[in-house]
C-alpha cells in the first residue's frame, strides 16, 4: 500500500499532500491543517468528536482513511463558521448552556448541522438518533436536546409557522 | 412476560471541601489602567463553569460590571496556588479566596475615588454600572475607569487585593475518628420512575423528580447543568457502566466506547427538580458545593425502583440485565 | 428563596468559554503547536503479576523514528511514589517505571519516544520483556485471606495500615452491641459496586516543552490540579520545582479521571533527556483499562432499629479495591468514615473502612470519591428498614434525618443541615402525601411535627 497524492477541498480550500494508505482525515485536518475544532476523542468511532462533513455526508473522520475520499469537499466547524449557517444552533447553545467541558461540542455541532440540513424539522426521537454518534460525559443531553429544538422552532417561526 | 414500573427514592448528604481540610486556594485581583479588573488563579475549569462563577463573585465584591472582570487562570508561574478542582471545593475555597481579594481591591479602589472626590471612604459606593459615588448623592460620582486612570498616572497607586482561603487540617483520630472533616453539606433527595422488561431485563428510567439544597447558587444555570448531567452520569452508574464486567475477574475490560456502555441521549427521560437555598455559614455568599452529590442521588433511587417494580432485593450496581434477570429466577426459585 | 440582596451572584449569566466551544476555538492541552514535537508511547505489562527477569530495548531503540528509550533505570529521582508524599501519606509504593515485578495487567514497563506516534507505538510494542508469571489475586476478599499472592511487600497482608496499625480508617461512638441487643430490629446487608471510568471525552494528556538555556521545562496539561502535578513532578523527578511551569486550566471533563499524574512525570523527563516538545496522550484503550477507575467497593451494614422506626445503631465494614497501589485510596477511605452513617443521626456508630489491594489497575478518585458507594449502599439499606419494619419509607428517613446542632458519629455538630426540607421538597414533587406532623417537620428543631 503505496504513499499517493490527494486532493481535498477543506472549508473551500484547495489543498494537496502526500499521504500514506491508512493515514486518517483526522490527523491531515488536526495536525497538518491546524483545524483544531476535529477533536480526538477515541479514534476509534466511538464518540464522535472528530465529526466532518464529507460531500454533504456526516463522517467520523478518525475512520476515514484520506486515500478513499481523494478529490472530495470536507467541511469541518472552521469551514461552517466561515459561512455563519450555523449561527443560529450556536446561539441556542449558548443559550440552553448546551455545553458544559465543550470538548464534544464541535463534533455535536457538525453532527446536528448535518441533521437539520437533511431534515430541518427533526422529532424529538429524530433528534436523540441525530445525536446516537455523539458522546457527552458532561450535560445528560437534554440542554443540547433543547438547542436543537430552540433552532427547529425558530426556523420554522421564520418560515411563518 | 410483562413490563413493571416501579417508584424509588433516596436522600443524601454531601460534604464540601477536601476531606481534613488542609487545602487552600489563592487568588489575586488587580485593577488595569482603565478599570478592568483581573482575577488571577491556577484554578481549573473541568466545564463547570469556574471561570464564570468567580467572575460572578469578584463582580459581585468589587461592585462593577460583571463584563469587566475578566478571570486569567491556568497558569503556575502567574496564578497563585490552588490545590485543585476536586471534593467539591473550587466554588468555595476558590469563590472565598476571590472574595477576600476582590475585597481589598474594592477598599483600594474607593481609596482613590476617596482622594479624587474629596470624600472619606465610608461615605461611598458602588452602583455596580462601573461608577463610584457619594451615598444619596449620585451625582458627586468618578467612575471605576476614571479611578483607575488616576490611582496609575496620578497618585502612583495600586488598586489590587490578595486572598486565600484555608481549611487548617484537622487529623482524623485513629481509634474514634473524630474530625472535623468538612466545610458544609449539601443535600440532594431523588425520587425515579423505572420500567423494567421482565424477558429482556432491560430498565428503562421514565423520569427524575428531586430537590437540592445547595446552598446560595451562585449561577443557578450552572446549577440546573450539574443537576441534570449528574442525574444522566447516575443512571449511568446504575444500569450499565463498568470497567469490569464480571468483576472480581478483569476479563472483557472495555477498550472503547462501544464496550464501556453508557445512557444515550435517548434514554434520558425528563429531569424535574426544586433548589432550595439554606446558607452555608462559610461559603462564599453562603454557596455549598454541588458538582459531587447530583450523581449520588439518582443511582440508589433507581436501584430501590427496581426492587420496587419487581418485588426482589437487588444489592449491587450495575443492575445490568443480566443482574435483573438472575433476581427474577431467584425470586421465582424461592416461590416454589 | 434569597439568601443576600444580590446584583450578580445568583444570576443565571452565560457560562463564558461556550463562545469559543461552540465555534472550535478553545484551546484545550493539545490545540497548542509547538514545533518538532515528539511523541511518546509507552510499553506496559501483558500480566497481571510477574516478576521482571530482563527488560530488551535494543530493538525499540533501532526502531525508525525511535529518538529515547526509558525505563525505570532512567529515572533520576525517585523510582517510587505516591502522589500524596507531600502531605504525609505512604509509604511510596507505585513504580514510575516498573522493575522487579509488574503488579497489574497495564502497568508502565518502558517509554519509547519518537517522530511520529506511529513510530513511536510500532517501536513499543518492539521491546521485550521476559516474565516469571506469579499468582494474582482479583477479588477483595480472596486477597484478605491467609496465604493469598501479597501483591506489594509494603502490605503483607494485602490491606493498608492506617495510623497507630490499625487496619481500617474507623469510627467508634457510644456501643453498637449493647444498642444491637436492646433493639427491636436487626437489618443487615451487603452491598457491591464495581469500578467504573471517569470517561472525560479528552483523555488524560500532556506536552512537556524544554524552554532553552535554563533548563526550564513547560508542561502544557489536563490535569485536575496545575501546582499539584508540577509539585509531585518535581517531586519525582528531583528538579527544583522553579524549573517546571505548568499551564492549563481549561479541560475536557475530568470527573477524578485527572488527578493521579499518569502523563506528566515521564513526559517531562523525555523533554529534558531530548531537548525536545514531547506529547503523551492516553489512547482512549488506555484511558478505560490504564487510568485510575473509580474503586469497586463492598458495604456491609447492619442496623439496630426500634418499632418506632428509630435506628439506635449502625455497623458499616467497607472493603474498598484499591487495585495495585495505594494512590489515594487511603484518603478516599478516610472520607468514607466521615460521611457515614449518612445524612442520619444515629447514636451508635462503628465504622471499619478498609483499603484492599489487588492485582486490578488501580483505582482512584471520580465525582464522590468514597461517598458514592457509601451513599448508594445506605439508600438501598434504608428501604430494606422500611420494609422489614413495616414503616413508610419516606418517613423512617424523615425520623431519622439529621438536625442542626446534632452530633455526628465523628464528633462534629451537624452545620447548615437541610436534608429534611430536602426530602419533604421532593416528596411534595413526587406527589407523596405525608402525614401533617411529617410535612411540618423541620431540619431546626428534631421535636416539630
Amino acid at each position: 500500500m503505496a504513499s499517493r497524492i490527494v486532493s481535498l477541498k477543506v472549508n473551500g480550500q484547495n489543498e494537496e499532500f502526500i499521504v500514506g494508505a491508512l493515514t486518517s482525515l483526522q490527523d491531515i485536518l488536526r495536525d497538518t491543517l491546524n483545524y483544531t475544532s476535529v477533536k480526538e476523542g477515541c479514534r476509534q468511532g466511538g464518540c464522535g468528536s472528530c465529526s466532518v462533513i464529507i460531500d454533504g455526508e456526516l463522517r467520523l473522520s478518525c475512520l476515514t482513511p484520506v486515500q478513499e475520499v481523494d478529490g472530495s469537499e470536507v467541511t469541518t466547524l472552521e469551514g461552517l463558521n466561515q459561512s455563519n449557517s450555523i449561527a443560529a444552533l450556536q446561539q441556542q447553545f449558548i443559550d440552553k448552556y448546551a455545553a458544559q467541558c465543550g470538548f464534544c461540542t464541535p463534533g455535536m455541532m457538525v453532527a446536528i448541522q448535518a441533521l437539520l440540513d437533511r431534515n430541518p424539522n427533526p422529532s424529538r426521537d429524530e433528534i436523540t438518533e441525530g445525536l446516537a454518534g455523539n458522546i457527552c460525559r458532561c450535560t445528560g443531553y437534554l440542554p443540547i436536546i433543547k438547542a436543537v429544538e430552540g433552532v427547529v422552532a425558530e426556523m420554522s417561526g421564520a418560515s411563518g409557522d | 412476560m410483562s413490563k413493571l414500573r416501579g417508584t424509588g427514592f433516596a436522600a443524601v448528604n454531601y460534604p464540601t471541601g477536601m476531606h481534613l481540610g488542609g487545602d487552600p486556594t489563592q487568588s489575586l485581583v488587580h485593577a488595569t489602567t482603565s478599570g478592568n479588573f483581573v482575577v488571577t488563579m491556577s484554578s481549573v475549569d473541568l466545564g463547570q463553569g469556574l471561570k464564570t462563577i468567580l467572575a460572578q463573585i469578584a463582580a459581585e465584591t468589587l461592585g462593577v460590571p460583571l463584563d469587566t472582570v475578566i478571570v486569567d487562570t491556568g497558569d503556575t508561574d502567574t496564578g497563585p496556588h490552588c490545590t485543585g478542582t476536586f471534593a467539591s471545593r473550587t466554588t468555595h475555597r476558590a469563590g472565598n479566596a476571590v472574595i477576600m481579594a476582590a475585597a481589598e481591591a474594592r477598599q483600594a479602589m474607593l481609596e482613590v475615588a476617596a482622594e479624587k472626590l474629596e470624600v472619606s471612604v465610608e461615605d461611598l459606593e458602588t452602583d455596580g454600572q462601573g461608577n463610584i459615588h457619594v451615598k444619596g448623592v449620585e451625582e458627586k460620582a468618578i467612575s471605576v475607569a476614571e479611578t483607575a486612570g488616576a490611582a496609575h498616572f496620578e497618585l502612583g497607586k495600586t488598586i489590587s487585593g490578595r486572598g486565600i482561603f484555608l481549611k487548617t487540617p484537622s487529623p482524623m483520630d485513629p481509634e474514634t475518628g473524630e474530625s472535623d472533616p468538612d466545610s458544609t453539606q449539601a443535600h440532594a433527595c431523588t425520587v425515579a420512575e423505572v420500567e423494567v422488561d421482565t424477558e429482556t431485563g432491560n430498565v428503562e428510567v421514565l423520569g427524575f423528580k428531586s430537590a437540592y439544597e445547595v446552598g446560595q447558587q451562585v449561577n443557578p444555570a450552572l446549577v440546573k447543568g450539574q443537576i441534570v448531567g449528574g442525574a444522566w452520569m447516575g443512571m449511568g452508574h446504575a444500569l450499565q457502566e463498568t470497567t469490569a464486567p464480571y468483576y472480581p475477574a478483569i476479563d472483557h475490560a472495555p477498550g472503547d466506547f462501544q464496550s464501556y456502555v453508557m445512557p444515550g441521549a435517548a434514554d434520558m427521560p425528563s429531569v424535574e427538580c426544586e433548589v432550595l437555598e439554606i446558607a452555608s455559614r462559610n461559603g462564599p455568599f453562603g454557596a455549598k458545593g454541588v458538582g459531587e452529590m447530583v450523581t449520588n442521588s439518582p443511582i440508589p433511587a433507581i436501584v430501590n425502583a427496581i426492587n420496587n417494580a419487581l418485588g426482589v432485593r437487588i444489592t449491587r450496581i450495575p443492575v445490568t440485565p443480566e443482574v435483573v434477570l438472575r433476581a427474577l429466577d431467584e425470586k421465582a426459585a424461592n416461590a416454589t | 428563596m434569597a439568601i443576600k440582596d444580590l446584583k450578580i451572584v445568583g444570576q443565571p449569566v452565560k457560562l463564558r468559554d461556550l463562545d469559543t466551544h461552540v465555534t472550535g476555538e478553545t484551546v484545550y492541552y493539545e490545540d497548542i503547536r509547538v514545533p518538532r514535537m515528539l511523541h511518546l508511547k509507552m510499553h506496559r505489562s501483558i500480566y497481571p503479576h510477574a516478576k521482571i527477569l530482563n527488560i530488551d530495548t535494543s530493538e525499540a531503540k533501532s526502531s525508525a523514528g525511535v529518538v529515547c528509550v526509558l525505563t525505570h533505570e532512567d529515572l533520576p529521582g525517585k523510582k517510587k511514589y505516591n502522589g500524596l508524599a507531600g502531605v504525609g501519606v505512604g509509604p511510596e509504593d507505585e513504580s514510575v517505571l516498573a522493575f522487579e515485578k509488574v503488579r497489574w495487567k497495564g502497568e508502565s514497563v518502558v517509554a519509547v519516544i519518537a517522530e511520529t506516534p506511529k513510530q513511536a507505538e510500532a517501536a513499543a510494542a518492539k521491546v521485550k520483556v521476559d516474565y516469571e508469571e506469579l499468582p494474582a489475586v482479583f477479588d477483595i476478599m480472596e486477597a484478605l485471606k491467609d496465604g493469598a499472592p501479597v501483591v506489594t511487600d509494603h502490605w503483607p497482608n494485602n490491606h493498608y495500615i492506617f495510623p497507630d496499625n490499625h487496619r481500617a480508617a474507623q469510627v467508634r461512638y457510644g456501643d453498637v452491641e449493647k444498642a444491637f441487643a436492646e433493639a427491636d430490629h436487626i437489618v443487615e446487608d451487603v452491598y457491591q459496586t464495581q469500578p467504573i471510568e471517569q470517561a472525560p471525552l479528552e483523555t488524560n494528556g500532556c506536552i512537556a516543552v524544554p524552554e532553552g538555556g535554563d533548563g526550564r521545562i513547560t508542561v502544557y496539561s489536563n490535569t485536575q490540579g496545575l501546582q499539584f502535578s508540577l509539585d509531585v513532578t518535581a517531586d519525582i523527578l528531583g528538579v527544583p520545582t522553579s524549573k517546571l511551569r505548568f499551564i492549563g486550566g481549561t479541560v475536557g471533563g475530568g470527573f477524578g479521571g485527572k488527578v493521579d499524574l499518569q502523563p506528566e512525570p515521564i513526559t517531562t523527563l523525555a523533554a529534558m533527556r531530548t531537548g525536545r516538545p514531547v506529547k503523551f496522550k492516553y489512547t482512549r484503550e488506555e484511558e478505560m483499562r490504564v487510568s485510575s477507575s473509580r474503586s469497586a467497593w463492598r458495604v456491609e451494614i447492619k442496623d439496630g432499629v426500634m418499632n418506632d422506626g428509630r435506628i439506635i445503631a449502625r455497623k458499616i465494614t467497607t472493603y474498598q479495591d484499591s487495585g495495585a497501589y495505594l494512590r489515594f485510596s487511603s484518603y478516599g477511605g478516610m472520607k468514607h468514615c466521615g460521611h457515614m452513617p449518612g445524612p442520619y443521626t444515629i447514636p451508635n456508630v462503628w465504622i471499619d473502612s478498609i483499603v484492599v489491594f489487588t492485582n486490578r489497575t488501580p483505582s482512584n478518585a471520580m465525582r464522590g470519591f468514597g461517598v458514592m458507594a457509601g451513599s448508594f449502599a445506605l439508600e438501598v439499606q434504608m428501604d430494606k428498614v422500611a420494609e422489614t419494619i413495616g414503616m413508610d419509607p419516606w418517613e423512617l428517613r424523615l425520623i431519622n434525618a439529621y438536625r442542626e446542632g446534632d452530633m455526628k458519629s465523628h464528633q462534629k455538630e451537624v452545620e447548615d443541615a437541610g436534608m429534611v426540607e430536602t426530602i419533604l421538597a421532593a416528596a411534595k414533587l413526587a406527589g407523596k402525601q405525608l402525614p401533617e406532623e411529617f410535612q411540618k417537620m423541620s431540619s431546626l428543631d428534631r421535636k416539630a411535627g
